[in-house]
């Protein structure tokens, strides 16, 4: 039970995480029906400036409470600046073009932005400084850190807010009326260029946040761990029905539940045969299980409805 | 602005999709406060002409002036902004927002917040949604659709959603409104509700341009008539006049001179 109860925390906590890189993937396809597949690198990006941030200012002696959020606050700013680039220089120039073309880039940016990161900060493991004096608590036998609670409320918090901003403003309206139809939204007066990159850099903004909630939950950070993350955040975006915001949410959630209770579970349901480190495949047996029983997700709408 | 000056200017407006000359040498006036129409046989180019005014399409040739501003090559949202609004044949409403909201986003390029205000929801933002809410109720109301505003666009019957596209243009505060066959699948009873409501559209001060099949509606509801045969305008004038102009004649009956 104890066992249980910790796997469910876990999955949880790293279900949040999945969930705010899903929203990226998803609010991207849902305005361009683009797959950004270098969205995951934008995640290491923001582990990265987030770290290089911190350790700048605690090496003048800032405050580490302070130096948190400013470092946090920074690579979202920073992840936003580069968000926009990669649309403006790898999408734009391909709206038009045939489907398979901007996916192709899409990888190309990705190895671009893991090799650009690789010259910067070097192929070793970053120890992320821990900040936070983290508490563990226990609930029931199982044990919930400080951070761990932080993420999660945090996490909740952001896909609340974006909700409203998606369905409570002017912005979220004109984001919706582009998703619909691009034509007409333009003659309404919506510079849909504008929402695509408003679009771009919001996803990045919460892709730098998962980036440095992961980072200070295992406490390292490296170049090449945003790419098994985003592939495993699209994975959540599909489970839950790619283009929809609240299936983003629970797809990621779920993912992580699945992950969690797989990896706990999966030595004694083998005789230990495998062990929890089989936990990554769990992640891809659901996405070909999603594809091949339920391509539209778990809260998609049929394509038909699309045309 | 001069009210002797033509709200729209056209001179000479060609367009080509590669080799196939879709419009060629079209010059028209629009004056403001008028309901101008423009017909044509099918492939006439009205459509085309339509996308270019609004900005859909960039013309080959020629240039316009709207509001004694020249245009050539222009995005839509810019346009819009100058004051030119449509609707289009095919009906194209966001059809999983709410009736009330397709509105809003007509209202959108009148408002002001931003992304910050978008995320902080401060209190201007607050107000600024709420008006615009107000004014989109209004709108519903004007055009006549009685269903509440939180029907989704895809829920409201056939000539709705005909209205709610003309309430969506209305809501940019346009000066000209572009409307392309508004009448098309319209029973008698519903095109004679719409013609009402063009002429109180005109009588609030736009201008409105119509391309419309339905030849009885045109002839009974606009000042001045253009039409279109191949791409080229082969008439023009009070309606009278263009009905019986012989050209007119031969190019809705064929024959003439081929």
């Amino acid at each position: 039970m104890e066992i249980f109860l910790q796997q469910i925390i876990n999955g949880l906590v790293q279900g949040s995480v999945y969930a705010l890189v899903a929203l990226g993937y998803t609010m991207v396809y849902g305005i361009l029906g683009l797959i950004n597949f270098a969205h995951g690198e934008v995640v290491m990006v923001g582990a990265m400036l987030a770290l290089s941030a911190l350790t700048a200012m605690l090496g003048w002696g800032a405050p580490p409470l302070l130096a948190l959020p400013i470092s946090l606050i920074l690579a979202m700013l920073g992840c936003m600046v580069l968000g926009y680039g990669i649309e403006r220089i790898a999408y734009r120039p391909l709206r038009h073009a045939p489907r398979l073309a901007p996916l192709i880039t899409a990888i190309g940016v990705s190895i671009v932005l893991q090799n650009l990161a690789m010259m910067i900060w070097g192929r070793q493991y970053h120890a992320f400084p821990q900040l936070v004096a983290n508490q563990p608590h226990l609930i029931g036998g199982a044990i919930i850190n400080d951070i761990q609670i932080i993420i999660f409320i945090l996490a909740l918090a952001i896909m609340a807010g974006l909700i409203v901003v998606v369905h409570r403003t002017r912005l979220g309206r004109a984001m919706r009326a582009v998703a619909e139809n691009q034509h007409a939204a333009q003659l309404m007066g919506v510079d849909i260029n504008r929402v695509i990159s408003i679009t771009f850099m919001l996803g990045s903004a919460l892709a730098a946040i998962a980036g440095v909630m992961v980072s200070a939950n295992y406490g390292l950070a490296h170049y090449y761990m945003g790419f098994l993350l985003g592939l495993k955040a699209f994975t959540a975006a599909v489970l839950g029905g790619i283009g929809n915001l609240r299936g983003a949410m629970l797809g990621g959630l779920l993912l992580g539940l699945i992950e969690s209770l797989g990896a706990g579970y999966i030595g004694d349901m083998t005789g230990g045969f495998l062990g929890s480190h089989y936990q990554d495949v769990f992640a891809f047996f659901v996405l070909i299980a999603v594809l091949v029983f339920r391509p539209s997700g778990l809260l998609g709408e049929r394509i038909a409805e699309r045309a | 602005m001069n009210n002797a000056t033509p709200l729209l200017q056209l001179s000479s407006i060609g367009k080509q999709f590669g080799g196939l000359g879709a419009l060629s040498d079209v010059s028209l006036h629009i004056r403001r406060g008028e309901i101008y129409g423009l017909i044509g046989p099918n492939g006439a180019g009205k459509t085309t002409l339509f996308n270019v005014i609004t900005g859909l399409y960039q013309a080959n040739a020629g240039e316009f002036q709207f509001d004694g501003n020249s245009y050539r090559a222009c995005k839509p949202h810019v346009l819009a902004q100058a004051g030119i609004a449509r609707t289009f044949q095919n009906i194209r409403l966001f059809a999983n927002l709410t009736a009330l909201e397709n509105v809003m986003i007509g209202r959108h390029l009148r408002g002001r917040a931003g992304v910050f205000g978008a995320l902080l929801h401060n209190l201007a933002t607050r107000n600024e949604e709420r008006a615009i809410a107000r004014r989109a109720h209004e709108l519903l109301h004007y055009v006549g659709i009685d269903k509440p505003g939180q029907t989704l666009a895809k829920h409201l019957s056939y000539g709705e959603q005909r209205r709610l596209e003309i309430a969506r243009a209305l809501a940019t505060d346009p000066l000209l409104l572009a409307l392309d066959e508004p009448a098309a699948g319209m029973n008698a009873t519903e095109t004679e509700s719409l013609k009402t409501l063009l002429q109180t559209i005109r009588a609030s001060g736009i201008t409105v341009l119509l391309i419309e099949h339905d030849v009885k509606l045109i002839m009974g509801l606009c000042d001045r008539v253009a039409v279109l045969d191949y791409g080229r305008k082969i008439a023009e004038g009070i309606p009278e006049e263009v009905r019986n102009d012989p050209a007119v004649i031969a190019a809705y009956l064929g024959g003439g001179d081929d």
